[in-house]
């Protein structure tokens, strides 16, 4: 498994989330109130709205576009809504923040890119 | 550990409404027994009509299969009629021996039809209207023959008449009185109602008194007090229901007409609840589902140990199940001599209103042929709003005083299915209908999560309620008057504000923790809700947290569909120089903008900005001279004005400068929703000022002052707040006004809607008539927006929030084994 340096814990904000850039597109990586880190595509799985850009409680995000509310667990829909947005494996150690990026295989998203994972350097 | 034993007597509607309440609030508190006297799960009783005349079937009225009962671990017992309570053994015991003990029961035994007390009322062939038994039997004598007497003319008596019609029987209405549903009628619309049902075949005796029932066998015919007969194959009796109370008053239950029960729905025994049919609540029965299910919510959260609800009684409207007929009916619909009516009569058309107000409150309404408005005048007769201002249009509906031309397409009933009766969100009227049948949806919140109708702008609510009603049967669970602002507590947002500002609550954890919040964070309906509530309570002193703010206001910009943000910088007035024109182009090349855009609100927007650039943006603007114009907020937007006296040949007075004057007053302050401005500089009102939360329109001797206007879903036109002479004092009423909106309305509700609400009345209290309070008010504005005007883009631009606006490019990938 490969694992994604994202940054400090500290640079996510509490109930809120940091857009990170990668070579497989905009990954959404969320911090909630107990400091604990998810990470999904930064695509709503209704119409692709940033999910990074939404009000974060709880276990869920609430979509900025439509306030479809998604599970940061899962990825999926709660309530009466279905669909679901891929997610990824997170860890922190030391207090930094790490991503693994899911397959592309395992929900295609358009990206094409199934090969070796690699990142945009900045 | 042994869990309580809670035992349900009566497997209808009410009763396991009630038990889902429960199973929702706290799942496994009880271990649960069912009693049920009819061999099937709970269906939902109302749609019995329907079912009658063919246009339901049984299965589209199952609320609760079998399956439902065993997924929630429920034991139901079937088909057995609950014989006695044993209080002091605390069990339960049916007519075939099952026994259950309990430590709590509710009795939802419902009510039976009254049978009239007259000789061969036990002959085969009469029937009453209740249960599916009741439905069968009628459908297979309508198989078999031809004559059918219904005995009473209520609502029930009506609806079978209509069912066993529609199965080819030639049916005769009896009935005591002149007048049909004089429960729900007055004369006039009676007459109608009779009158149309003659005309597709109904036979009316009106007036007759039941003497007996005739035939040996089986039933053959009627016969009346003055000696008059009419022959009947099946008679069908629909004199009335009886709440059924005799389990109770055989367990020594106090009773009356029904069960007595208190404000939590005990009996005189708090170990045994009551609701629904059976129950009568401070003298009150009721035979509706609105007030069953409120019944249910509050029983529900006294058996989870929650004990915060209470019943307080219902007031309740009806509508007739029978197609092609559109009739509603709610509260004191005959007036008195203290009362007054207001009339519409249209033979024709076949239409006929009645509004009874008393002191400028509808107390009740009667609705023949046109029952769009039903719940309207419903909600203003529960709200007891003052109508005074609404008088004049007030019978030609809710549609009439402002919806943007929908006019004649609210009456849903007539829709095709594929009409689009909610226009943000695509959903058609064919598949509300379905999602409300599918998925057995009672309430608006139900329709909204299921079918995203009706939960964007809002302005399709009036026919989504509408719907539901004409699907579900008349009284589905009406939106409540006052709810809470989400469902992470049970509190309302006055409630909220009152304890915030008395119990000096500071922040939004502090709130929450203080009112038992029922979520650990919120969710994003009441955090926005709470910060606004506490940045307007605690001016300077509370930090705002820009976590419970929607993105365009933590952002300080509007998202768009794409992601990007569109930014409008603040143009006084609308009133612009070669130098800022300049500038925006400068910047509109510079950050390759694709879009500028003239704004409504005269304006200039630059559309599609990535957000990462939003800080370099505001920072050209800022040198430029430009702030925020908060287009993007629940905050004041622009000031829009026309060239007024400085030009134009018509004007009166100098408009520009006056809407120069209020923006920079106002600039930079929250409200519970966006606020708009105009000042017009005459009559003609190019400014359009009488469509703006706050409009001002010059006259030769001063200024006039109009609040409440709204341009969007729903146009309203403005009230006239009064008139001034200066424009000092255009600007002390502008700001009290702004202050008395900030503090007393709702969060998401705007200037239009609040003041239907709250009535213009309050706001001329206020602000007009107490110069004092309007000066408090004003000087608090002011004081607040000592810390609001700060220009959030300067502060973004120097570098505050800069996480908000940096996306991570994370450095290297990194094997970790």
């Amino acid at each position: 498994m490969q694992w994604l340096e994202v940054g400090g814990l500290d640079e996510v904000p509490r109930l809120g989330a940091r857009v990170v850039r990668t070579g497989h597109g905009d990954i959404a990586v969320f911090r909630s109130a107990d400091d604990k880190i998810f990470a999904l595509d930064d695509r709503c799985p209704h119409k692709g709205g940033p999910l990074s850009q939404g009000i974060v409680y709880d276990r869920r995000v609430a979509c900025p576009l439509h306030n479809w509310v998604i599970s940061l667990e899962s990825g999926a829909a709660t309530g009466p809504d279905s669909g679901c947005t891929r997610r990824h494996e997170v860890k922190v150690e030391n207090g930094r923040v790490y991503v693994s990026i899911a397959a592309v295989e395992v929900r295609t998203r358009g990206q094409g890119d199934s090969e070796a994972f690699a990142a945009t350097g900045t | 550990m042994q869990r309580e034993r809670l035992v349900l007597i009566g497997n209808g509607m009410a009763g396991v409404r009630a038990l889902e309440e429960l199973l929702a609030l706290t799942p496994d508190l009880y271990e649960i027994t069912v009693f049920g006297a009819e061999p099937y799960g709970n269906y939902n009783r109302i749609l019995l009509s329907p079912v009658l005349a063919g246009e339901k079937t049984l299965d589209q009225i199952m609320l609760n299969d079998e399956r439902w009962y065993a997924d929630q671990g429920i034991t139901l017992h079937k088909g057995k009629t609950v014989a006695q309570i044993d209080r002091c053994g605390r069990r339960v015991i049916a007519a075939d021996g099952t026994e259950a003990a309990y430590d709590r029961v509710i009795l939802a035994t419902g009510s039976s039809p009254i049978m009239l007390p007259v000789p061969g009322k036990d002959l085969p062939g009469v029937n009453t209207f209740r249960d599916i038994f009741d439905v069968n039997a009628m459908l297979a004598a309508s198989r078999t023959s031809r004559h059918a007497v219904v005995i009473g003319g209520g609502l029930l008596g009506l609806e079978a008449a209509n069912g066993l019609q529609k199965r080819g029987m030639e049916v005769t209405v009896v009935h005591l009185l002149d007048t049909l549903m004089e429960r729900q009628l007055d004369k006039p619309a009676a007459d109608l109602l009779r009158a149309e049902l003659e005309s597709r075949g109904l036979r009316f005796l009106t007036g007759h008194q039941t003497e007996t029932f005739l035939g040996t066998e089986r039933v053959e015919g009627v016969r009346f007090k003055d000696g008059g007969e009419v022959g009947a194959d099946i008679v069908v009796m629909a004199a009335g229901i009886r709440p059924n109370a005799e389990l109770a008053r055989q367990a020594g239950l106090h009773c009356e007409r029904g069960v007595v029960v208190n404000d939590t729905m005990q009996t005189y025994d708090p170990r045994i609840y009551a609701l629904g049919e059976c129950a009568q609540h401070r003298g009150n029965t009721y035979g509706l589902v609105a007030p069953l299910f409120e019944q249910a919510k509050v029983c529900a959260n006294h058996l989870a140990r929650l004990g915060y609800a209470r019943y307080a009684g219902s007031v309740t409207s009806t509508k007739l199940k029978v197609t092609g007929i559109d009739l509603f009916s709610a509260g004191d619909f005959q007036g008195g001599p203290d009362t007054e009516e207001i009339l519409l009569k249209d033979a024709a058309r076949g239409v006929y209103k009645k509004v009874v107000l008393k002191d400028n409150r509808v107390i009740g309404s009667v609705l023949y042929g046109d029952t769009v408005d039903g719940s309207w005048y419903f909600q203003l007769m529960k709200d007891g709003t003052d109508v005074s201002h609404l008088r004049e249009h007030l019978l030609f509906g809710q549609a009439h005083v402002g919806d943007s031309g929908h006019g004649a397409a609210t009456r849903a009933a007539a829709l095709a299915d594929d009409a689009e009766i909610c226009g943000c969100n695509g959903v058609c009227k064919g598949a509300i209908v379905g999602a409300i049948v599918d998925k057995k949806l009672f309430t608006l919140d139900e329709v909204r999560a299921h079918t995203k109708a009706s939960s964007s702008c809002g302005s399709c609510t009036g026919l989504v309620e509408e719907l539901l009603a004409t699907t579900v049967g008349a009284d589905y669970t009406q939106t409540p008057r006052t709810r809470p602002v989400c469902t992470c507590t049970h509190y309302t947002h006055e409630e909220v504000r009152r304890a915030i500002t008395e119990n000096l609550l500071k922040s939004i954890p502090a709130a929450r923790q203080f009112l038992e919040w029922k979520t650990p964070d919120g969710c994003h309906v009441c955090r926005p809700a709470l910060n606004y509530y506490l940045l307007c309570a605690w001016p300077g002193e509370y930090i705002d947290d820009s976590q419970s703010r929607f993105i365009n206001e933590r952002a300080h910009a509007n998202i768009q569909k794409d992601g990007t943000f569109s930014v409008i910088p603040r143009i006084w007035g609308g009133v612009t120089n070669p130098h800022e024109l300049r500038a925006i182009a400068d910047v509109a090349e510079k950050y390759h903008v694709p879009t500028l855009k003239i704004t409504g609100g005269q304006r200039i927007d630059l559309l599609g900005v990535k957000k990462e650039n939003l800080p370099q943006v505001w920072g050209d603007l800022s040198r430029a001279g430009f702030v925020s114009g908060h287009a993007y907020g629940k905050a004041l937007r622009t000031v829009k004005t026309c060239v007024g006296s400085e030009w134009c040949r018509f004007g009166t007075q100098d408009s520009t400068t006056m809407g120069i004057r209020l923006e920079k007053m106002t600039w930079g302050a929250w409200t519970p929703h966006k606020t708009k401005m105009a000042v017009s500089g005459c009559p003609r009102n190019c400014a359009e000022a009488t469509i703006k939360d706050f409009g001002v329109v010059a006259v030769d001797s001063g200024w006039e002052i109009h609040v409440g206007g709204n341009g969007g879903v729903k146009v309203r036109v403005t009230d006239l707040l009064g008139k001034v002479t200066t424009m000092e004092e255009v600007e002390e009423y502008c700001a009290a006004f702004m202050q008395l909106y900030r503090e007393d309305a709702r969060y998401l509700e705007r200037t239009a809607p609040w003041i239907e609400r709250v009535g213009l009345e309050l706001v001329r209290k206020m602000i007009v008539d107490d110069g004092e309070n309007r000066r408090r008010l004003a000087a608090r504005f002011l004081e607040s927006q000592k810390h609001a005007q700060v220009d959030p883009w300067a502060e973004r631009a120097g570098g505050s929030e800069r996480r908000e606006f940096t996306p991570i490019h994370p450095v290297t990938p990194r094997a970790v084994a």
